[in-house]
């Protein structure tokens, strides 16, 4: 037994010169490496709730508890639940036509589809106050009849809808890329109509993507705090999101209702990293069973 | 619609989903975002300038792209030495920090923000040591440079750990062959063919810290012309109900944005295409 | 440079990749590693380079015990499969690394890199494309970069692991004879690993056939095609019909009819044994009428005209086995054979393997 495992232990003393690095410079990259994540990830995500739960569990449960609270929750589900199906369907009806078709302008439009994620969340929310604000183009317009679109809802939806644009198209667009047309080539030529085509063969080949594009638009709709700071006059219990809420608890020195708002962001956060890694898990063995096929 | 295809297809729906991404796009994107522009021709040249390079613009591009610049570099750095890791060792805990290298991406700015300035706030879990050592972060510049480099951690990451992934082990072993220390296969047969990718990460962690807002203005103090970013020097003028302010200065954001966005496409197009067959 | 591998064994994880190897190669020789993938015939190459280590057994190389040696103290030039060019230098930079990393005290000057590579790339045909990248090469232009690569540091010993195996068929042969040439002109110690058995008895001087992390046999190109020393070696080195059957004294019968007996190779006493008979597709003769007693009856199945030779493909009347027979084009002319016919088939030679007993 002792043979063993010194055979084993000489073997990776004898290999490391070769294509790994010596044990003291692997433990100093090693170190260096938890040394930056410990400062920038694991230091922030525990103050995170040791600040939330300062005062007990009971003063972590008022934190949500009151009117404030609970509507911005709300608001924040609202406008998740608007922006992300009508960004899902943009993705997927982009993806159909960059992945499967050769059409003029092509590449400029997947460069495109990328800029809402390059701009600044300040922009985003700008360029709708300049349209709809009360000085903005339409401004006068739309106060003559009456309809709020800054610092009211609609412009919340607008400015959520605009920085989480890209998430789904850009997940599903390499992914469509990458299958060909093969396979739905097939299905039509064997009498199967468009729907019937998208819903038995591109779906089941895209649903893990699809999913996490979902699950990714999502978490930005939720968080969102720049581009939805600009658009919503911070109205308490009208339209204040749960970051804005966080935003408004903090300035007002109420530090641990704000952190109990942002550990349920944090823990929405910590859901979609694990939903990514799954999916990561099922997307590769479930390539490794095609290859092997 | 179907007159821009280049080539017939047996597969339906062209028409119905590039005509709906493209209206959906225009309405939602491309028609907000050109009147930004629109608007900025209702200054004059002079009006624009002034507004531009005003002592308050000046130092808020200063310090948003300095910082920018620094974050992403010592994320080029580290990210580097993250991915390394992640890719070629084997320890305990391996695949749980390899999920949570996205926490920036994923955690919103204003979680990050507080968090952030509670830590390194002069009562903070760090702050307070660094507080008698007369390092000061939070409400300084050094908290913005702390916050930029927070949220471009990922990018790095991201962009080399599958270079190394797929590097291919035959290469390092082939330079083992013919005489090569550790050092030299390093220098001259890996760094060579990660090269491309760090830079794209690194470009990509800079263009996201120069748009940042949510993460920085807790940590930043905010004091004009010594810790204000651009972002919410923006901010603050449409508060102030100065959109052409507002206006001239996201022009300049925008524009620096679509460079940076560029650069980052020819660097991916030259790190795709530069071992591919002439 | 001789080479000696004396009982050596690899295993990953509980799978045994070489099972006690012992092989002696001479200074100068060029011998091919033979086998199906899988067999330990790369295990054995890398072994040999010091990319891995044996778990007992050693190494000696020009009678120095190597077994611990570190890969960069072998001087042992190994040529890829894949190549393993470094894709981000021109062909010159991946001829001279192996001497821009020398030590400095070591490393000759500059100019004397560059003579040293353009005479290595002269040597390989490649002076032209000196500045060219890896990506702008044929397959089989890069594995001869490869090769004045690892010639650049005057191996003692140059290891080739399939180098010809991904290339097409007609850019292997002509690289293969291109090889033997530029071994008969250098007279380097080489060790060609290969799973095409036309390449390894084209090149090499001798052959070690590999199977299952054990040797089955070693010899000349010649030996262990006429001679197979195992039923293993007899399928691996080309087609061949197989029967099986039971000795009784000292006759065969298998499930065919009685097959002429060869002595030597069924002993007297070997009463009810298990055993096997090769006979390859050109040792086995047609007829249209029976002109001896040891000829069997089958009917032609399927006749294939393409090539040069003529292959018909019969089933045994009696045991409804199928074989194949393959017969010059003349042959075939002289028989005017039809698909449905019955013809006599008659084996010229054989070899037959007692099976043991379990």
């Amino acid at each position: 037994m002792n043979s063993v495992t010194i055979i084993a232990d000489k073997d990776v003393q004898w290999k490391e010169s070769l294509t790994t690095e010596s044990t003291p410079v692997r433990r100093l990259l090693i170190f260096a490496a938890f040394l930056y994540l410990t400062l920038f990830l694991f230091i922030p995500l525990v103050a995170i709730f040791t600040e939330a739960l300062k005062h007990g569990l009971s003063g972590y449960i008022d934190s949500f508890l009151n009117e404030d609270a609970l509507a911005a929750i709300r608001l924040t589900l609202l406008v998740a639940a608007v922006a992300v199906p009508m960004n899902a369907v943009f993705g997927v009806a982009a993806a159909w036509a960059i992945a499967k078709f050769e059409f003029v302008g092509k590449q400029a439009l997947i460069t495109l589809i990328d800029m809402p994620l390059a701009v600044s969340p300040v922009i985003s929310g700008l360029i709708y106050v300049l349209l709809f604000g009360a000085q903005g183009w339409l401004g006068p317009w739309l106060a003559e009849h009456d309809i709020k679109i800054i610092f009211a809802l609609p412009g919340i939806l607008l400015a959520t809808i605009f920085v989480t644009v890209p998430f789904v198209a850009r997940e599903l667009i390499p992914l469509m890329q990458s299958q060909g047309r093969e396979e739905e080539e097939a299905a039509i030529t064997l009498g199967a109509s468009g729907w019937q085509m998208f819903v038995r063969v591109t779906l089941p080949n895209i649903k893990w993507s699809l999913l996490y594009g979902v699950i990714l638009c999502n978490a930005r709709a939720m968080g969102e705090f720049g581009a939805v700071s600009v658009v919503s006059g911070h109205i308490r219990g009208l339209t204040n999101t749960m970051p804005l809420h966080v935003e408004i608890l903090y300035n007002e020195y109420n530090a641990v209702s704000a952190f109990a708002v942002a550990s349920l962001l944090t823990l929405l956060a910590l859901v979609t990293l694990s939903a990514k890694t799954l999916i990561e898990r099922k997307t590769a063995s479930a390539t490794r069973l095609k290859s092997q096929r | 619609m179907h007159l821009l295809l280049k080539q017939p297809s047996v597969l339906p729906g062209f028409g119905l989903t590039l005509g709906f991404a493209l209206f959906y796009f225009s309405l939602i994107v491309l028609i907000p975002l050109s009147g930004l522009f629109v608007r900025t021709s209702t200054l004059s040249w002079e009006q624009f300038w002034d507004i531009v390079t005003n002592p308050r613009a000046m130092a808020s591009y200063q310090l948003t792209f300095g910082a920018s610049l620094v974050g992403a570099l010592v994320n080029g750095i580290f990210g580097s030495i993250i991915a390394w890791v992640l890719v070629r060792y084997r320890f305990s805990g391996r695949s749980l920090v390899d999920a949570l290298v996205d926490l920036p991406f994923a955690l919103p700015t204003a979680v990050a923000g507080i968090t952030l300035t509670a830590i390194y706030a002069p009562n903070g879990w760090i702050g307070r040591y660094l507080e008698p050592l007369g390092i000061k972060v939070a409400f300084t510049p050094l908290g913005v440079l702390i916050a930029l480099t927070f949220i471009g951690l990922p990018f790095v990451v991201r962009t080399v750990q599958p270079v190394l992934q797929d590097l291919d082990k035959e290469v390092e072993e082939a330079a083992a062959t013919l005489g090569a220390n550790r050092w030299q296969t390093f220098r001259a047969v890996i760094v060579p063919e990660l090269w491309p990718a760090l830079l794209t990460g690194i470009a990509m962690a800079f263009a996201r810290a120069v748009g940042e807002y949510g993460s920085v203005i807790f940590i930043a103090g905010n004091i004009p012309l010594i810790s204000e970013i651009t972002p919410l020097l923006i901010m603050t003028k449409l508060e102030q109900y100065d959109y052409s302010g507002a206006t001239a200065l996201g022009v300049v954001m925008l524009l620096v944005s679509f460079v940076l966005a560029l650069a980052i496409n020819l660097l991916q197009w030259w790190s795709s295409t530069r071992h591919m067959q002439q | 440079m001789s080479i000696h591998v004396e009982h050596v064994t690899k295993r990953f994880g509980t799978f045994t990749v070489l099972n006690d190897v012992n092989l002696q190669v001479e200074s100068g020789e060029l011998v091919a590693l033979l086998g199906p993938s899988g067999c330990g015939k790369t295990t054995l190459l890398r072994i040999l380079a010091g990319l891995e280590r044996p778990d007992q057994g050693r190494i000696f190389l020009h009678g120095t015990e190597v077994t611990d040696q570190r890969i960069t103290e072998r001087r042992v030039g190994f040529v890829f499969q894949h190549y393993a060019l470094f894709r981000h230098m021109t062909v010159a930079d991946n001829v001279a690394f192996g001497l821009n990393v020398l030590p400095r005290a070591q490393r000759p000057s500059a100019v004397r890199i560059q003579e040293k590579v353009h005479e290595l790339l002269r040597l390989v045909q490649l002076q032209a494309m000196a500045d060219r990248y890896p990506s702008q090469l044929s397959g089989g232009q890069r594995q001869r970069v490869a090769l004045a690569r690892a010639l650049a540091v005057e191996p003692r010993l140059l290891l080739l692991d399939e180098p010809f195996g991904a290339l097409d068929a007609k850019v292997r042969k002509e690289l293969r004879r291109w090889l033997r040439r530029l071994h008969d002109e250098l007279h380097i110690t080489g060790i060609i690993v290969t799973h095409d058995q036309e390449e390894a008895l084209e090149v090499a001087d001798r052959v070690v056939v590999m199977h299952q992390g054990n040797v089955e046999q070693i010899g000349t190109p010649d030996e262990v095609y006429e001679n197979p020393a195992t039923p293993f070696v007899y399928q691996f080195l080309g087609d061949v019909n197989v029967f099986h059957g039971r000795a009784i004294q000292e006759r065969t019968i298998a499930n065919l009819p009685p097959l002429p007996d060869v002595d030597s190779v069924l002993p007297a006493g070997a009463v009810d044994e298990r055993e096997v008979t090769f006979v390859r597709p050109h040792d086995l003769e047609l007829n249209r009428y029976r002109t001896n007693s040891e000829q069997f009856e089958a009917t032609v199945r399927y006749i294939l005209t393409a090539g040069s030779r003529v292959r018909v493909e019969l089933v045994v009347l009696e045991s409804e086995q199928t074989i194949e027979v393959e017969l010059t084009k003349e042959r075939y002319r002289d028989l005017v054979l039809r698909e449905g016919e019955v013809v006599f088939v008659h084996p010229r030679h054989r070899q037959v393997f007692k099976i043991p007993q379990s």
